[in-house]
């Protein structure tokens, strides 16, 4: 038993979901073996969302209600990073206005990525944010497409009010190529699934499997929850019995609903299954890529009295079904659809200013005059407020946590957006502020002047000639937690 | 109150090319077409020119920087050329510069050119651009329309009027520039439409349709202005003179305060409209405006315009429109020779074709669609840039004396 643990968790799940169905009736001519697999729906992010994006809804998630000057360390795991070198949690601790005094690194380079660096958290001292979060290409047509799906999964870890003690862990390394994606390359290249089952996942995670809990001086029996991340249908609970834990014990991997998320996946499922736990109940959470990691926890009975959050339960609660799947081509650079000279607009982000603003743009740091009270976005010499022209006067004002209601809004037909008509307007903060900007996710009858909105972090263009990509806040309808529908 | 510039200034002459998708010209010829017909209206040699302005919107997409363009294309004396750019008020601001020259003594005899060719960027609408380094990492992209369109959104909301009620309204501010526009030969768009086209038409910016939307063209238009004492001294009578020249520029306060404005009205134009009626004594415009050409962008920012310029009453501008108030024939006519909806927008041309209109029918010289009842003030009006962030300009013009 450590005296680290689990402070609290969170997740994101995109709100479209796409019918694997779709994916067959179009593609199924060519590869019929997609038939049994055309069954569920998968989580699909938008085109203005990415590893980086998602990774901080889950840490909000994650941080809700928490004081996020704690946070000493923050880990942002991932084989899907956009940048190879520019510390894509750098990006993260921006969006999520964490201390400049804080450490922050990428984990990437296998699906144990988030795993492993949950792992190593738990192993040290600090107060350590954890974010797991993937968006994988597949190419069409391919089981992988079928299979993958996108999300992220947060944990902040460290030895205050712990919601789940870290009992022990185990790690193994073996270089076991069952896919593998080369620097630079789209798209994974897999090998034969029944080599992968037998080799793989029975061999190597099952050994593993059975060592950890030796190690630990833990019965099998003794597991109450056994999240086994592997999506596969069946494995988990061939693999919970050969060490001993009861298959009824296994969580759901959720590759019906969400599909298989990569990196983010142990973490994701990990998130669903603390939702559940009940005070003292032992949870093994067990991974799998280039070797295991096997983790466990029991839960305390801080446990019951957990900040609210959306979790898992609430983003899957969460959901639009979505049969459109040229879009879902289009939003991942797969369909060469025409559009139009007015994507031809350069979108060269001049470093120095980036810099200069980059509170305001990747965290929405407003500001406040301390002599007026005018909150404003951004901040500037002399205050917006018309009756007087306060000069130096103005201290940051977060608004990134803050609501807002829609003043003026459009949707825009004319517009180049990847997901048309493109919708804008001007919101209004709760305690002041205003920002003319776009929302996601929306349709036209979810919005209306006086509409509630709350702020996600977002792509706003990519700079297609040097690879870059601007990110900026969007609204979204806020609404409450869905899964939390019908309790008083 | 400063002194003002009412009756200081006189136009000697002025010119328009015909608006439209004028493939068959660049901008310096188009500068020349214009430049042709305004000197020969004033009667006097390019060599009486002390000085000029040139207005431009989106000089990076045609005559390129400064305004040597200008310069080249009416091969100029060497004399100082401005190049003004400010979004869609750039014309009435080029004619500002020349008109306050004039004004001040620093010259006897100026010209303001407008100018604008968009039909070479291959798309229409207006082309996408940056607006800026800050604007761009924190701004939306948009497009006009999708701009403009948020004004009927808070304009509902706040007069409770019904989505249907509204589209009809600006459907009626569409069809009645089209009827006028009819009777226009240099207009872009020359062919009458009626309501129901408007509102079927394909959405362009909800609520806003094709028709709801002017189109862009290319086209020039200029004046040539001096003194009425050196106006008298060349023989001319019937001046016409400038009342008042007001523009207003956005500080921030619509885009960054929160709570303040409402999105459904232009400050920017409710300060350019109370110092131009100031400046040009209108105590009661409802009554003493004649003709009004306004910035008729897109149909809900004529609606809601009709407000700012204090014509109509607040919330009761969409039943002035509906009712046809603004009609040729009705009570004060807007956009008589077809607004930018019909005449067309060549950005930095408008202001000066706006003046250009109201010049000729004070004059009694707008041909078929001359209003009958000896207009004495004409009012025009631009709106450039977003309504979040905007520039007002409002000119009055009327025979010199009235």
């Amino acid at each position: 038993m450590t005296d680290t643990g689990i402070i609290s968790f969170g997740a994101y799940i995109p709100k479209r979901r796409l019918q694997r169905a779709a994916i067959h009736a179009f593609n199924g001519w060519f590869a019929g073996g997609l038939k049994g697999l055309a069954r569920g729906e998968k989580a699909i992010s938008n085109w203005d969302e990415d590893p980086i994006t998602m990774a901080v809804e889950a840490a909000r998630d994650c941080m809700s209600g928490l004081d996020r000057t704690a946070v000493e360390t923050i880990t942002l795991a991932s084989t899907t990073l956009p940048f190879a070198d520019r510390l894509n949690a750098g990006i993260a601790k921006e969006a999520l206005t964490l201390n400049e005094a804080v450490s922050a690194s990428d984990m990437t380079g296998s699906l144990r990525a988030g795993s492993t660096a949950l792992l190593q958290a738990l192993d040290g001292s600090k107060t350590q944010l954890i974010v797991a979060s993937d968006r994988r290409l597949a190419k069409p047509g391919s089981d992988t497409e079928m299979n993958y799906g996108d999300a992220a999964g947060a944990m902040l870890v460290g030895k205050d009010d712990i919601l789940a003690r870290y009992i022990g862990g185990h790690s193994v390394t073996i270089d076991f190529v069952d896919h593998f994606r080369a620097t630079g390359v789209d798209f994974d290249y897999s090998w034969e699934a029944r080599w992968i089952r037998d080799e793989g996942y029975a061999a190597i995670l099952g050994e593993a499997l059975k060592d950890g809990l030796a190690k630990l001086e833990i019965d099998g029996s003794a597991i109450d929850h056994a999240v086994i991340a592997i999506p596969a249908r069946g494995v988990p609970q061939k693999l919970a019995k050969s060490a001993g834990i009861s298959p009824d014990n296994c969580a759901d991997t959720l590759t019906a609903i969400v599909g298989d998320t990569g990196a983010a996946h142990p973490l994701v499922m990990l998130a669903a299954t603390l939702e559940k736990a009940k005070p003292g109940e032992k949870i093994l959470l067990a991974s799998f890529g280039q070797g295991a990691d096997i983790l466990v926890f029991e839960a305390t009975d801080a446990i019951r009295k957990r900040a609210e959050n959306w979790g898992v339960s609430g983003h899957l609660a969460f959901r639009q079904e979505d049969s459109n799947y040229s879009r879902y081509l289009l939003h991942r650079g797969l369909h060469n659809l025409d559009l139009g000279m007015r994507a031809e607009l350069d979108e060269k982000q001049p470093g120095t200013t980036l810099f200069r603003k980059r509170k305001a743009v990747l965290g929405l740091m407003g500001a406040r005059c301390t002599k007026t009270g005018t909150v404003q976005f951004p901040k500037s010499d002399i205050t917006v407020n018309p009756n007087d022209r306060a000069q130096g006067t103005q201290e940051d004002w977060p608004l990134a946590e803050k609501r807002a209601k829609v003043v003026t809004f459009t949707a825009d037909s004319l517009a180049y957006s990847l997901d048309p008509p493109s919708f804008y307007g001007t919101i209004d903060f709760e305690g002041g502020g205003r920002l003319v900007t776009e929302f996601a996710d929306v349709s036209l009858d979810e919005v209306e002047v006086g509409v509630e909105m709350r702020m996600v972090f977002r792509i706003k263009a990519v700079d297609e000639k040097r690879h870059f990509k601007k990110y900026f806040w969007k609204a979204v309808p806020a609404i409450d937690n869905p899964a939390k529908k019908g309790d008083a | 109150m400063p002194r003002g510039i009412k009756d200081k200034v006189a136009i000697l002459g002025m010119g328009c090319t015909k608006f439209g998708e004028r493939w068959d010209k660049d901008p310096d010829e188009l500068m020349v077409e214009a430049f042709d017909e305004a000197i020969a209206d004033a009667g006097i040699e390019t060599s009486m020119i002390d000085a000029a302005w040139l207005g431009v919107g989106f000089d990076q997409m045609n005559i390129g920087p400064s305004g040597i363009p200008l310069s080249i294309a009416l091969r100029l004396p060497n004399i100082g050329v401005t190049k003004i750019e400010n979004y869609c008020a750039s014309g009435t601001d080029s004619f500002r510069g020349a008109v306050y020259a004039v004004a001040s003594g620093a010259a006897d005899i100026a010209l303001a050119m407008g100018v604008e060719k968009l039909k070479d960027t291959g798309y229409g609408g207006l082309p996408v651009r940056t607006r800026g380094t800050t604007y761009d990492m924190i701004g939306v992209t948009g497009t006009a329309p999708g701009a403009f369109a948020q004004i009927a959104s808070a304009y509902r909301n706040k007069y409770k009027v019904s989505p249907d009620d509204l589209k009809r309204a600006i459907a009626h501010v569409s069809v009645k520039s089209h009827a006028n526009g009819a009777k226009n030969p240099k207009a872009h768009l020359q062919k009458e439409i009626d309501i129901e086209t408007v509102m079927n038409a394909p959405m362009i910016a909800e609520p806003l349709g094709l028709y709801d939307c002017c189109g862009v063209s290319d086209g020039a238009a200029c004046a040539i202005v001096t003194t009425p004492e050196i106006a008298a001294a060349m023989g001319k009578t019937d001046l016409v003179a400038v009342k008042a020249l007001q523009i207003s520029a956005s500080n921030g306060w619509e885009l960054q305060a929160g709570g303040g404005w409402d999105g459904s009205y232009f400050p920017t134009t409710r300060v350019a409209a109370k110092k131009a009626y100031e400046e040009a004594g209108i105590t009661k415009p409802r009554e003493q405006v004649s003709l009004m050409e306004v910035h008729d962008c897109f149909s809900i920012t004529e609606l809601v315009t009709m407000e700012d310029l204090f014509i109509s009453e607040d919330g009761e501008g969409w039943k002035d429109v509906r009712d046809g108030f603004f009609d040729a024939d009705g009570g004060i006519p807007c956009q008589i020779d077809g607004g930018l909806k019909c005449f067309g927008h060549p950005i930095g041309a408008s202001g000066l074709r706006m003046i250009y209109e109201n010049y000729l029918q004070l004059l009694g010289r707008a041909g078929e669609r001359q209003r009958q009842d000896n207009p004495v003030f004409a009012l025009s009006h631009n709106l450039g840039g977003l309504p979040v962030q905007n520039v007002s300009a409002v000119a009055i013009v009327g025979l010199h004396g009235a």
